[in-house]
């Protein structure tokens, strides 16, 4: 038995004697019959367009794949695990998508780097879709060994209707960094589920960035194997003319001395598009001395857009060193597009400098270089799409 | 060459009420190279009348005309104001999270002059601006006025005067919640300013004692979206002895 099993055990018991009554925090189940076909009215339903799912959710087999491009540094490993192997190593699934993803997807992958190893180059992942027709259930298990480094770059692109099921375990003192980048082609439907059992003292830095896609449902979850762990996780997001984007992060606080910072940011714009971020915290009895802050800003470009923000805190015990939310949807500022024009800039310069600011420390705090030029460029590219439309604005101001 | 002809300007702004006039005809000019101060109670009319001058939303102009240089102003946008040689020195500089001063600095050096200002110079430029200033050069990586004390706000809207170079510099209120040092240093940078060839200062302020630093050749009162009264730099030794009240009742007995 290894480190990690021996605290997934722990992990387990305590989960068994300690469950939380909560809709945060629904029963890990396999049985699909747990995990009925939602009809869009409950709780973690209520957002998505269940319809543009393209019956996804229907639990059709398929044997359907993405093309896997990789690229594994010296130090790491992939390779690929049964069915059976993937559930003793995972996190249970605790809804349809991620149950369904582990009943179909047939065989695993196991990204795995051992123990005191680290791994300087990025392991990267590049994902690529065929057609939407194309219907692909995906597992993967990533678990890096105690007081290892890595960093994991997932990419998606092409079209899919693909639906996954993660899992990361990181290892005690670990330092791990997972960045995922939606940039899909416009008619594809995503529904994932990382979730992230973060060791003793470990550190984990997960970033989810979703560019492209037509409905894209991400979840993801923290959970703690001992005290001492920090998880940062982050987001960015920029929905256009009638994409849906759904981020539902849960941070379970079921360790005491435990961290966890969220922050997301995004941007609308165009008719119909909707961004969905919902922000979980259950700060168990158990959970002394720990530190959580959650934050999520939205920046509507234009009419038309739905951006839903929701922040949920239950909280077990008072002894805590700190809790709180902020949750903010604005559009332009005018004093700041105005304080801008005053010293000469143009309207669409002023707009342009504005959303690089919004997005430019959060790509900081993403800090994977390899892909930071690529997510300026890609948010300069989404830019230039509204700078054009925010022309007529400006033509009606002059 | 910089003159500044304000005209008979009238400026109402939106209320839940509907329109409220705020100015009811300001006239003057600023010629070459002057200085000069408007000076008023609270809700005068002195910050609209700068606001209004650079083009701020807020403010619908329902009468009257501003011009720089024989240029119609109020027929320009916001910017092309700027490039048209105007500067605003807010009371209350506006934050830009994740923008640095320096990309800010330079997209505006950029814009006013039509071409990107030479690098090898441009950086020691921005340093001395920001040290007359007695502003740290580290400041030109902070994002703009965010976190930046009130008192590190006006010098920092004062270095922006320094490197951008405008015909004419609207200050409103840059003297408010300084310390009598920043104080000094921010009328020091005025000054520099004000002296070099063809420039035009217009100080907004509510107190006198920036004027002990700041030389105004002419003195104006604002009271109810007026001009009261005009003078030399008399006016406010005048005004500190005996405040606005002579005005202010004149004004209500007018009306």
């Amino acid at each position: 038995m290894t480190v990690t099993d021996a605290a997934r055990d722990t992990v387990a018991a305590a989960l068994e004697s300690d469950r939380v009554e909560s809709h945060l925090n629904p029963p890990p189940s396999y049985d699909l019959a747990d995990h009925p076909l939602p009809t869009g009215r409950e709780e973690v339903w209520r957002f998505t367009p269940l319809k543009r799912l393209r019956g996804l959710l229907d639990g059709e087999a398929s044997t359907g794949s993405l093309t896997w491009d990789t690229t594994i540094p010296a130090g790491a490993s992939l390779t690929e695990i049964s069915p059976e192997e993937a559930r003793a190593l995972e996190l249970a699934p605790n809804e349809r998508p991620a149950a369904l993803a582990a009943e179909l997807s047939g065989s695993a992958r196991l990204v795995d780097v051992p123990a005191d190893t680290r791994v300087e180059e990025p392991i990267v992942l590049r994902l690529t879709g065929g057609s939407v027709d194309d219907l692909v259930h995906g597992r993967m298990v990533y678990r890096f060994g105690a007081h290892s480094e890595a960093t994991v770059v997932l990419v998606h692109e092409g079209s899919a209707r693909y639906n996954a099921i993660s899992t990361f375990l990181v290892g005690d003192g670990a330092k791990v960094t997972v960045l995922t980048l939606q940039d899909w082609a416009d008619d594809a439907v995503h529904l994932g589920r990382d979730s992230i059992r973060v060791g003793r003292d470990a550190s984990v830095k997960h970033a989810s960035i979703s560019f492209g896609g037509d409905v894209v449902r991400l979840h993801a979850n923290v959970e703690y194997a001992g005290p001492g762990g920090e998880a940062e996780l982050l987001g960015l997001y920029y929905a256009d003319a009638g994409q849906h984007l759904e981020h539902r992060l849960f941070a379970d606080h079921n360790a005491p001395k435990t961290k966890s910072n969220v922050n997301y940011k995004g941007a609308l714009q165009g008719t119909g598009a909707h961004t969905v971020w919902i922000g979980n915290v259950l700060i168990r009895k158990v959970a002394e001395g720990i530190e959580t802050y959650e934050e999520n800003r939205n920046l509507v470009l234009t009419d038309g857009c739905q951006a839903d923000s929701v922040p949920n805190l239950e909280i077990e015990t008072g002894e805590i060193e700190g809790a709180g939310h902020a949750s903010a949807t604005a559009r332009f500022d005018d004093e700041q597009l105005f304080y801008l024009k005053s010293r000469g800039v143009s309207e669409t310069e002023a707009r342009r400098l504005v959303l690089h600011g919004f997005f430019s420390e959060l790509i900081r705090k993403v800090d994977v270089p390899s892909l930071e030029e690529r997510l300026t460029a890609t948010v300069e590219a989404e830019l230039a799409k509204t700078v054009t439309s925010g022309s007529s604005a400006a033509a009606l101001e002059a | 060459m910089s003159t500044l002809e304000i005209k008979d300007l009238q400026v109402s702004v939106e209320t839940e009420d509907g329109p409220k006039e705020i100015l009811k005809g300001v006239t003057l000019t600023i010629k070459d190279g002057e200085t000069h101060a408007i000076m008023g109670p609270n809700g005068s009319g002195k910050s609209t009348t700068a606001y209004s001058i650079a083009g701020h939303p807020k403010y619908t102009i329902t009468g009257g005309e501003v011009l720089l240089d024989g240029e119609d102003v109020l027929a320009m946008s916001v910017d092309e104001r700027a490039r048209a040689g105007l500067f605003l020195a807010m009371q209350y500089p506006v934050e830009v999270p994740g923008v640095s001063m320096a990309n800010f600095l330079r997209t505006a050096k950029t814009a006013l002059d039509g071409e990107a200002p030479k690098l090898r110079t441009w950086v020691k430029d921005v340093n001395g601006a920001l040290e007359r200033m007695n502003l740290d050069t580290q400041f030109s990586q902070r994002s703009v006025n965010e976190g930046f004390s009130g008192g590190e706000k006006k010098r920092a809207e004062i270095a922006q005067l320094d490197l951008l170079d405008p015909k004419l510099a609207i200050l409103d209120e840059i003297d408010s919640g300084l310390d009598i040092d920043a104080l000094k240093v921010v009328s020091e940078g005025i000054n520099r300013f004000a002296e070099r060839d063809g420039k035009g200062v217009l100080l907004i302020t509510h107190y006198t004692r920036i004027l002990r630093y700041v030389k105004p050749d002419v003195v104006h009162v604002f009271v109810d979206g007026r001009v009261a009264e005009s003078g030399g730099p008399e006016l406010a030794d005048e005004l500190e002895a005996n405040g606005y009240d002579k005005y202010v009742k004149a004004a209500a007995a007018q009306a």
